[in-house]
């Protein structure tokens, strides 16, 4: 069974139709990108399937369950979890706290047993803390777990930002632009995060990236978007030889 | 690790067990002014940690306490006052059943008009959902004149502007600073827990915050209920010390009072908040000076109320300009600052010695 489909999806704001059509089915364990020139709309999309915007048209599936305009930490409960484009870190508070409030969407204990720290919400806080701290070293994240995130170098921050979506045992991860402004071998790095994250956690992954390397060097399959259609989808090198999309990225032939 | 964990309980549990005993001390050998004036502190201490469990902490900028406050101690004056006070006292309309004969004991009484806040506490906190910022502060603001009004107009529930008066002075000092600090540990509590966690999540990035899972919506009403229940106590706690209370003690300038303790002590400082509310209990004390008039130098300088008002309001501004983290910040007291501390100053001593 597809883990994710979409079906007619569409977003107009006003008279801007930003994302028209739009149809995807992604199979467990397939890590696809999604590219596009900047304001295709690729962005517009990742918010629909996580509730960020309901979508003016169409469906979105999960699991085989119609997740349409439900609200993001609903979404996110349900198994998506996502990292934006510009990281959107907690950045005063420390790694651990990052990856711990990952789990705060499984704690059953009330505020009220919080309070009085009853047993049950002891067990699941210290629950909580040791399998944090297994992920932040699975990760490559233990020696930083005192730190405060912001004071992290990005490439690490960006990282984190990937454990934190991880703690909330997502099925589908969503990746927003993972290794914009790296250099050439942070960007080397992360790619082998990315595969890496997806076999360990057997995730499903969808990926909007502008460096051509990355997307074409990991991703199965791809979908391109230009003005909020689909123009071409495939593999990358069905994608890269495909006349519409040079002309989409580099313009027409006069 | 777990000796210092029992050292530090053990001296916490000494430290409020010092501050009880100390109440009932004062309670008797201080002159009323001192009394008065550690009583206020105490109230001020429950007001300004409730205050920053709502800015500080989940970073919702409130202007209602004042009508909070003034829900819990209208509440709390009318269960205590006995049904013969409240015929004598309600002048414009008689008091409308069940006020007319309810009587009940102080703590009850505390109770429920900590839970009735509460529930007023849900109300105003619902547009906390769809407003942000400077909108929220002048909703929430508007909420608190409304509870204002609603006093000062319906006769036979609060007999409008003339207020209550002859409301039994059950409030003492142990009273005051028990609930002082029970506040204090529980917000603390709750801070220091996942749902502290994810209020500070939602005070730095709702949209991230929402994206790992926080349901907005439950967080920020559950942060303003839980703040109203102890801002309701605080103001039984008052009603039940003042003996009397009217609409104008629940003038915007309460909530003003308690964002400048909040700012001063540090809206993130649960303690500092504690130093802070004691500087303004006793400053608001000490300026009372200003506002009346005397002879100074020979001039007859006729006094000027509202004085005290505009200089809070200016020391607002100041400590908003230049010394914006407050007293003490996001830190908090902590026994291993004491620890590291006498330690440091016993190295010191034993190097001297040792160079002697």
């Amino acid at each position: 069974m597809s883990v994710l489909e979409t079906k007619g999806l569409t977003m107009r704001f006003g008279g801007l139709t930003a994302v028209l059509d739009f149809n995807l089915t992604l199979e467990e364990g397939e890590l696809v990108g999604l590219i596009g020139p900047n304001g295709s709309g690729k962005t517009t999309v990742f918010n629909m399937i996580t509730g960020f915007y309901e979508p003016t048209e169409g469906k979105i599936i999960l699991d085989g369950r119609e997740i349409t305009g439900l609200r993001p930490d609903q979404v996110a409960s349900l198994g998506i979890a996502r990292i934006f484009q510009n990281s959107r870190l907690f950045r005063e508070q420390a790694v651990l706290d990052n990856v711990l409030i990952g789990h705060h969407l499984r704690l059953r204990s009330s505020p009220f047993s919080a309070v009085l720290r009853l047993p049950g919400y002891t067990r699941e806080e210290k629950q909580a803390h040791e399998e944090a701290m297994t992920l932040l070293e699975g990760l490559g994240l233990a020696d930083v777990v005192g730190e405060i995130a912001g004071s992290l170098p990005y490439g690490l921050q960006r990282k984190l930002e990937v454990a934190r979506a991880l703690a909330t045992r997502p099925s589908l991860l969503l990746l927003d632009e993972p290794a914009t402004g790296m250099s050439t071998e942070e960007t080397t790095e992360m790619m082998d995060f990315i595969l890496k994250v997806r076999d360990d956690f057997q995730l499903t992954i969808l990926l909007i990236e502008h460096h051509m390397r990355v997307v074409m060097g990991i991703c199965e399959r791809m979908v391109v978007l230009n003005y909020g259609k689909t123009i071409a989808r495939g593999s990358p090198e069905e994608i890269q030889n495909n006349p519409e999309v040079i002309e989409a990225y580099l313009g027409a032939d006069e | 690790m777990e000796k210092r964990k029992n050292l530090r309980r053990a001296l916490s549990v000494v430290a409020v067990i010092g501050v009880m005993l100390f109440t009932v001390w004062a309670e008797r050998h201080m002159d009323a002014f001192q009394v008065r004036l550690i009583h206020m502190w105490g109230i001020y201490v429950i007001l300004v940690s409730s205050f920053n469990l709502i800015y500080g902490f989940t970073g919702q900028f409130s202007l209602a306490h004042a009508g909070l406050t003034a829900i819990g101690a209208y509440t709390v004056a009318l269960l205590t006052l006995s049904p013969e006070a409240k015929q004598v006292s309600f002048m414009l309309a008689p008091p409308v059943w069940p006020i007319s004969v309810v009587q009940w004991p102080f703590v009850p009484s505390l109770l429920l008009g900590g839970l009735l806040t509460a529930v007023v506490g849900f109300v105003i906190g619902a547009p906390a959902l769809r407003v942000h910022g400077d909108y929220l502060l002048i909703t929430t603001f508007g909420f608190s004149e409304i509870i204002r009004l609603l006093l000062c107009n319906v006769p036979g529930v609060c007999n409008g502007a003339m207020g209550l008066k002859g409301i039994p002075k059950n409030t003492n000092l142990a009273w005051v600073w028990g609930l002082a600090i029970i506040t204090i540990f529980a917000t603390k509590r709750l801070v220091d827990s996942s749902y502290g966690r994810a209020l500070r999540c939602i005070r730095e990035d709702e949209i991230a915050a929402e994206a790992v899972g926080v349901n907005l919506s439950f967080h920020k009403i559950m942060a303003f209920v839980f703040s109203s229940f102890f801002v309701g106590i605080a103001g039984g706690l008052l009603a039940n010390l003042l003996g009397t209370v009217a609409p104008s003690t629940f003038k915007p300038d309460l909530s003003y009072a308690v964002i400048t303790m909040a700012v001063l002590g540090g809206v993130q400082s649960l303690t500092g908040g504690v130093v802070a509310a004691g500087i303004y209990a006793i400053t608001s004390e000490l300026l009372r000076t200003i506002e009346s008039p005397r002879q100074i130098f020979g001039i007859n300088y006729p006094g000027m109320p509202g004085l005290r008002a505009l200089t809070f309001a200016v020391l607002l501004l100041l400590l908003i300009l230049f010394y914006r983290r407050g007293l003490m910040g996001a830190t908090e007291f902590s026994w291993d600052s004491v620890f590291s501390r006498v330690q440091r100053l016993f190295g010191k001593a034993k190097s001297g010695g040792e160079e002697a």
